[in-house]
């Protein structure tokens, strides 16, 4: 028996080393992204809500796209994390903006991992409620203590220092975009590797059918848990990254808006495999500016009837715009695969032996 | 003390009528309707545009609030909601949430964002005064709506053809369907009622929770925790729980105005924590 599982495990080790691979189109994602530093001098102050939108749709993508679990209250992580953010900077302290963003992240996570207690039980409409529920409770509370966040007028005052004592935030939005970026690249190859590793793959399991994973031996609460708790600190971070690039946090981070929009970019750019947040926030933040343009203030009808259409139209059809890309990303990867020399020198059809 | 409890009353009681709909849709019908609020917004400026500007009574006015609602609803219903039901929860919400946003657009760009209050005739204005509690005759006049509206739902719902087409439709859409039931009819029917329902209930309520193109967002909360903390078995247990939710809120309000809106949503949270299939359920296995 033990003769066979060896080989067998080595084997899936080496497909997922195999999978987890950079393709070159995602490296040239990348390229692509931080030549916008240099390509696009005058619109940092636009790319960078952009970055913090494909964050936080990031964070809901972990959730939906690779656990399932629907929220409609990831904004409540989003505006915790601006507001402790904030409170850092302005009361000195934490003043370093690195490990004020990280502190904001840990304070989300902590939400996210009590509160993810409560996403645990019951169906998608008691979890959508209690989501809704809890983003409701925090802005509430925010609301209701001025004298420490400020209540509606938001809060005000905060400065925010140098990142790493050198880089000075600048009028122009430079250093808040490259900032931006640099966190949103590490905090993306975190999750990248999350997602790709065996733990993300007991998400996609948990994700088609939680009885069948239970039954093979997979954690499903705890799993379920772990992964709450990660998207939180995502979406911490990225409300925290708002507070810090604009030096001001409002109750507006809390709002149910923020939800939904956060889903439709997210829809916009497909679910799980973690670039939709990040192409969806580019095609929403210039839809909006686009649609803004035309009707001021009526914008959010078109936001309305986008997201009718995409349902309508069916949500797989639409985030399949991309699969031309992906395939050819998955045949480079494939063929670069077979090009390698075997290195564990196993059969090549994996665990033929009965 | 008595004022509040009747005033919570009251306002329970026009949270049931809007809400009745969605305890439908949703709550048997197991189809997330966020969209809800949107009709009982169309019915209340229905009525505000029909009294104050038109100048129809105000009976007239709640009739073409119902009405127009419910028409609203069908119409949508046939058009669109039926290429939904059968889709994914997220599916759902992505959908509905979209037709708020269009709503609430929409309504700002016809209507502006004011609030906007509707005409209540001078003989419904003032209050009795019965063993000293004050009793605003609006007020009273909702009660009686509601709860004449309340019974003939649960009438209807038991004892007539219709009630048991639906219950059996939505107990088991294929075994209805196989006894000739037409449930696409069924639906279409029940969700126009619901909306008619929700439509009067923004109209009557448009005095006590005020109008504003953003009515279905900031309400939507309160329709969703009476459908969940209820619980979806019979008309009865959301009736139970807007009442609790009215009377607690409106308590709330009073006497802890601090903290607000906070009390209902950790009663909603604490609720569905202990007991997620809603407060009255019978543990019936859905």
């Amino acid at each position: 028996m033990s003769s066979v599982s060896r080989p067998l495990s080595a084997e899936i080790a080496s497909r997922l080393i195999t999978r987890a691979r950079w393709s070159p189109l995602e490296i040239a994602f990348w390229i692509a992204a931080f030549a916008t530093i240099y390509l696009f001098p005058e619109h940092h102050l636009i790319l960078t809500e952009i970055v913090i939108w494909g964050l936080f749709a990031l964070s809901i993508d972990l959730i939906l796209g690779y656990a399932g679990i629907i929220s409609l209250g990831q904004a409540a992580f989003f505006g915790f994390g601006a507001y402790v953010a904030g409170l850092l900077a302005k009361h000195g302290i934490m003043t370093e903006p690195v490990l004020a963003l990280i502190a904001s992240g840990l304070a989300a996570a902590v939400l996210g991992f009590l509160t993810s207690f409560l996403v645990l039980r019951g169906s998608d409409l008691t979890r959508l409620m209690v989501t809704l529920g809890v983003a409701l409770v925090l802005r509430e509370l925010a609301n209701r203590f001025p004298q420490i966040t400020g209540g509606a007028d938001g809060l005000q005052g905060v400065t925010i220092d140098p990142v790493l004592g050198q880089f000075r935030f600048d009028l122009y939005g430079y250093t808040a975009y490259v900032y931006s970026l640099i966190v949103l690249f590490v905090l993306f190859v975190i999750a990248r590797r999350i997602v790709r590793s065996p733990f993300g793959l007991s998400l996609v399991a948990i994700k088609g059918n939680p009885l069948r994973s239970a039954a093979v031996g997979i954690a499903v609460n705890w799993r379920l848990v772990a992964i709450y708790t990660i998207a939180a600190a995502y979406a911490g971070i990225a409300g925290a990254l708002l507070t810090q690039t604009t030096a001001f946090a409002s109750l507006e981070g809390f709002a149910f808006d923020r939800s939904a929009d956060g889903l439709l970019v997210l829809i916009i750019g497909g679910t799980g495999y973690l670039y939709g947040g990040l192409i969806g926030a580019l095609i929403f933040r210039f839809a909006h500016d686009y649609l803004a343009s035309i009707t001021p203030q009526y914008w959010q009808f078109w936001i309305g009837l986008i997201l009718v259409i995409i349902v309508l139209v069916g949500r797989e059809r639409i985030g399949s715009w991309l699969d031309p890309v992906r395939t050819l990303a998955d045949r480079i990867g494939a063929w670069r695969a077979s090009r390698r020399p075997r290195a564990l020198g196993a059969t090549p059809e994996g665990g033929g032996q009965p | 003390m008595l004022t509040i409890l009747f005033d919570g009353i009251a306002y329970g009681m026009l949270l049931f009528v809007l809400a009745c709909g969605l305890a439908v849709t949703l709550g048997l019908m197991n189809f997330v309707n966020l969209a809800h609020g949107s009709f009982a917004m169309a019915g209340g400026y229905v009525a505000l545009v029909v009294v104050n500007d038109m100048g129809w009574p105000f009976s007239l006015g709640l009739v073409a609030a119902f009405v127009s609602a419910a028409a609203l609803g069908a119409l949508l219903e046939r058009t669109l909601y039926v290429h939904v039901y059968n889709k994914s929860h997220l599916d759902q919400v992505l959908f509905t949430i979209g037709l708020v946003f269009m709503s609430v657009a929409a309504v700002d760009y016809v209507m502006g964002s004011q609030q906007q209050f509707i005409r209540i005739p001078a003989a419904l204005q003032g209050q009795f005064d019965v063993f000293g509690i004050g009793m605003s005759k609006y007020r009273l006049l909702i009660i009686a709506i509601c709860g004449v509206i309340t019974i003939a739902l649960q009438l209807a719902l038991l004892s007539t053809r219709f009630g048991s087409q639906l219950r059996a439709s939505v107990d088991d859409q294929r075994v209805a369907r196989g006894l000739g039931v037409n449930v696409g009819v069924v639906f279409a029917v029940t969700f126009a009622l619901g909306s008619g329902l929700a439509g009067l209930g923004g109209a009557l309520g448009a005095e006590i929770l005020g109008l504003d193109p953003i009515f279905p967002l900031k309400y939507m909360i309160y329709f969703l925790i009476v459908v969940t903390v209820g619980g979806s078995s019979s008309i009865t247990a959301p009736f139970f729980a807007s009442i609790l939710l009215g009377i607690g809120d409106v308590a709330g309000k009073y006497y802890v105005p601090k903290l607000g809106a906070f009390v209902i949503y950790t009663i909603m949270i604490i609720v569905l924590i202990i007991r997620p299939q809603g407060l009255f359920a019978h543990g019936r296995a859905r």
